[in-house]
């Protein structure tokens, strides 16, 4: 096996992934976080200003996980083929919802009217429920696991993919999203609006600590065997570890007032959440529940040499411009939101 | 069977569907670049009026082409999963890379473009602009390198076998630069462009006719005009060189194209006609000879036919794809004769004296879109029963866990779906017209006007 820095390519590529996919989750998680909370905001303006946090960057965060179903599609396309096909239902509903938040924001604004704002407000913010819904889900269920035959193909009912672990996770990550959404808009906000997300995002604190601690109950009782690779080498003990800390500084830097170490804070619990999932999937991408032999791995579902090659030199000159022109468009939106003429 | 006919109905339901927006944006991303620079150089108001109204309907069009999108690239997943599979290694590599180098340029600096007005100095806004039609441009790159890839496969070799046999990519550069992406990419980034070009010509010619905005209408039209006329003209030559390269690479359906059966006869072209595929028979208005004078500028080399191919290994639906690219060269060739007669007007002084003409290029908006429309059915129905030309089939490219009920059940939703963002878009659009490009006020009349429309805003 050829490596590079002493590790495969294959695992260099299922790093980018992941890594790709917590930006999505950290970048677009804040967007719809406060798409989810958008009816808790009860007064026009703010909600124009809450649109207007996130207006400018939530089209750039959503290109992440563009990014992402390519990595997925060149890199190890057996399991974009199975997870896209096994997922039919549940991920034709994430799209749907991806229109809707798309076209709702844009919608929203073109017309005065309360009727039309109304309406576009509660499309947008159920679009955002279900995709975080939805993705909760999908990440529930790759966890688990699915039926899988031989060529790597689905043969489960999709009405499974409701068992309670992954109604669990689904609902916890709509919690985090959430917290993740109150503290970006907090940021972005001040006076009046500002005091009322500080309090939402006190509310959702409690909502995404309660709703992951039944989670991991639950899990630990349950399904023991998703934490069987952390038991077996304590320096993986690290993960979980941070993820608490981080959990747990959300609710003190609110207290002080400091939203961007809470923001970072989120962003952080986030990661380290998703990474705790892709330690115990590992090598798997997807699991075959059924017969281990026909479990997706990184090598049996992985793109060849030359492509794995190719991928990472694309990644290493896309990452730094997109990493340029992002942090560009953020610094030219950095500060309190102000509504002007080009506003939605 | 049911499956098939089911998941290609879907795909080219929401890849037409999609694929209204996306030339819009590259060509409406073209104007705009121009009409900035032309603000930037002179810094007349009148230019900054009408970047500033493109960029709002360049948001709206920007906005449904990036939400129908998204569900392209997984598409692939969810209804072509063997398909998925057996190119993976090649057409994933051309999406990610146009994820990373295209989408992330475009949408970032999206935000700049739309929100960043009052933020950035003039020219960052317009570097700005530039970046969006670039990676837009970019984007176009990506995905015809994709899909010329599917026509003219080179760059890679087959290993596995059964239902795990796969391309894998030997030469990255080859399979980008295989032999059709280049001359196909050049005739859509044209066809791109007239698709801008005629909406900004269409929507300025209406406000002529309503004698409306004239001093900003006139010279918008005239951009438009230069953009359009350059771009028939040049798509007279792109479009050429693309059906010599089918010619070349992909005879069946050059064949299919001119309905042209016999091996051992010329080929002659069409102006319009009618192809009975069962009598192996077209009827119609014929240049007799006129396609092997084309390809060979004589009248005797005969030109593969049609015949000449397994029954099992040639396209069947021989009178759409006839059909679809007639459509196409019928639209080409209008297009010159108007933007070259309008060009001549122009010259005279007599543009915008003409009231016919205005009343035609509001109309004409549609001709590009249909030009696009027709050209990609012919090339991808033209390409088939093969996925990945003499490779995969269409057949054996299904998803083959979807069931039937599934496919039925999202087309029913995507159509539902698509059916209302086509009546809002067109809603929504029609309001921004009709509004117009008049001056967007201080945040102050802004802000009055919402309170009056909206009572929610004074408690």
């Amino acid at each position: 096996m050829e490596t590079f820095l002493g590790i495969d390519y294959n695992f260099w590529w299922f790093l980018v992934f992941g890594a790709v996919i917590s930006g999505y989750a950290i970048l677009d998680g804040f967007d719809l976080g406060a798409g989810a909370l958008h009816l808790f905001l009860k007064k026009e303006t703010s909600r124009r200003i809450a649109l207007n946090a996130i207006g400018p960057v939530w089209d750039g965060n959503e290109v992440w996980l563009v990014i992402g179903g390519g990595a997925l599609f060149a890199g190890f396309p057996v399991a974009y083929a199975a997870i896209f096909s096994g997922f039919y239902i549940p991920f034709m509903v994430f799209m749907i919802g991806l229109i809707w938040r798309a076209v709702s924001i844009e919608f929203r604004s073109k017309e005065p009217g309360l009727k039309w704002r109304l309406i576009w407000d509660f499309i947008y913010s159920f679009a955002c429920i279900v995709i975080a819904l939805s993705l909760g889900l999908m990440l529930g269920n790759v966890a688990l696991g699915l039926p899988l035959n031989e060529q790597h193909e689905f043969i489960g009912n999709w009405l499974s993919f409701f068992n309670p672990f992954s109604i669990m996770v689904a609902i916890t990550t709509l919690a985090l999203f959430m917290l993740h959404g109150a503290i970006y808009l907090a940021m972005k906000t001040e006076k009046r609006l500002y005091t009322k997300l500080t309090i939402l995002a006190k509310n959702f604190t409690v909502f995404f600590v309660v709703s992951f601690g039944i989670t991991t109950l639950y899990t630990l009782l349950y399904i023991p065997h998703l934490s069987d690779k952390i038991r077996s080498n304590p320096v993986y003990f690290t993960l979980p570890l941070i993820m608490f800390l981080a959990i747990a500084n959300i609710p003190r830097q609110l207290n002080k007032g400091k939203y961007r170490y809470a923001f970072i804070s989120s962003s952080v619990t986030i990661a380290s959440l998703l990474a705790m999932v892709a330690l115990e999937v590992f090598p798997n991408l997807l699991y075959a529940t059924n017969d281990i032999k026909n479990s997706i791995t990184i090598t049996n579902g992985a793109s060849s040499l030359k492509t794995m090659k190719t991928l990472l030199l694309i990644a290493a000159i896309g990452t730094p411009l997109v990493g340029i022109y992002t942090s560009f468009v953020f610094w030219t939106f950095k500060g309190k939101v102000k509504l002007d003429e080009m506003s939605y | 069977m049911v499956t098939e006919i089911l998941a290609r109905i879907q795909f080219a339901f929401t890849i037409a569907f999609h694929y209204i927006y996306p030339p819009l944006s590259i060509g409406l991303g073209l104007i705009l670049v121009i009409m900035e620079g032309m603000y930037l150089k002179t810094g007349n108001k009148i230019y900054e009026q009408m970047t500033r109204f493109w960029i709002k309907i360049f948001a709206l069009i920007f906005g449904i082409g990036v939400a129908t999108g998204i569900i392209m690239e997984f598409e692939f997943g969810t209804n072509w999963a063997t398909y998925s599979k057996y190119v993976g290694d090649i057409f994933g590599s051309a999406l990610a890379a146009e994820g990373i180098f295209a989408f992330a340029l475009e949408s970032g600096f999206l935000g700049i473009l739309l929100f960043g007005w009052n933020r950035v100095s003039s020219k960052v806004h317009f570097l700005s602009t530039l970046m969006v039609f670039l990676g837009s441009m970019f984007s176009a790159v990506w995905i015809v390198v994709a899909n010329s890839w599917q026509q003219t496969p080179a760059g890679f070799h087959i290993v596995g076998e059964g239902m795990n046999t796969r391309a894998e990519i030997t030469d990255f550069w080859a399979m980008v630069f295989n032999p059709s992406s280049v001359e196909r990419l050049i005739h859509v980034w044209i066809g791109a462009f007239l698709a801008g070009a005629f909406l900004v010509l269409s929507v300025n010619a209406y406000y002529i006719l309503k004698n409306k905005y004239l001093e900003i209408a006139k010279p918008s039209f005239k951009i438009a005009l230069v953009v359009a006329t350059i771009f028939s003209l040049a798509q007279l030559l792109a479009g050429d060189k693309s059906a010599e390269g089918v010619a070349k690479n992909q005879p069946a359906k050059l064949a299919a194209m001119e309905a042209h059966y016999d091996s051992s006869a010329v080929a002659d072209m069409y102006l319009l006609g009618w192809v009975n595929n069962t009598k192996q028979k077209a009827t119609g208005i014929k240049i007799p000879g006129g396609l092997t004078f084309l390809l060979h500028q004589d009248f005797k080399t005969p030109i593969t036919g049609l015949n000449a191919f397994k029954p099992d290994e040639r396209p069947t639906q021989v009178n759409a794809i006839f059909q679809m690219y007639h459509i196409m060269i019928a639209i080409g060739i209008t297009l010159i004769a108007l933007t070259l007669y309008a060009s001549w007007q122009w010259k005279r002084g007599k543009l915008f004296d003409k009231r016919w003409l205005m009343v035609v290029f509001a109309w004409a908006v549609f001709l590009p879109q249909i030009a696009n429309q027709a050209g990609w059915f012919t090339a991808e129905m033209g390409r088939q029963p093969w996925v990945v030309y003499g490779l995969l089939k269409t057949s054996d490219a299904l998803s083959r866990t979807v069931s039937a009920n599934q496919i039925i059940f999202s087309l029913i939703l995507f159509t539902l779906v698509y059916i209302t963002l086509f009546i809002l878009f067109l809603y929504l659009l029609n309001k921004k017209i009709k509004y117009g490009p008049v001056d967007y006020g201080t945040k102050e009349t802004i802000e009055q006007g919402s309170i009056r429309d909206n009572p929610l805003l004074t408690h």
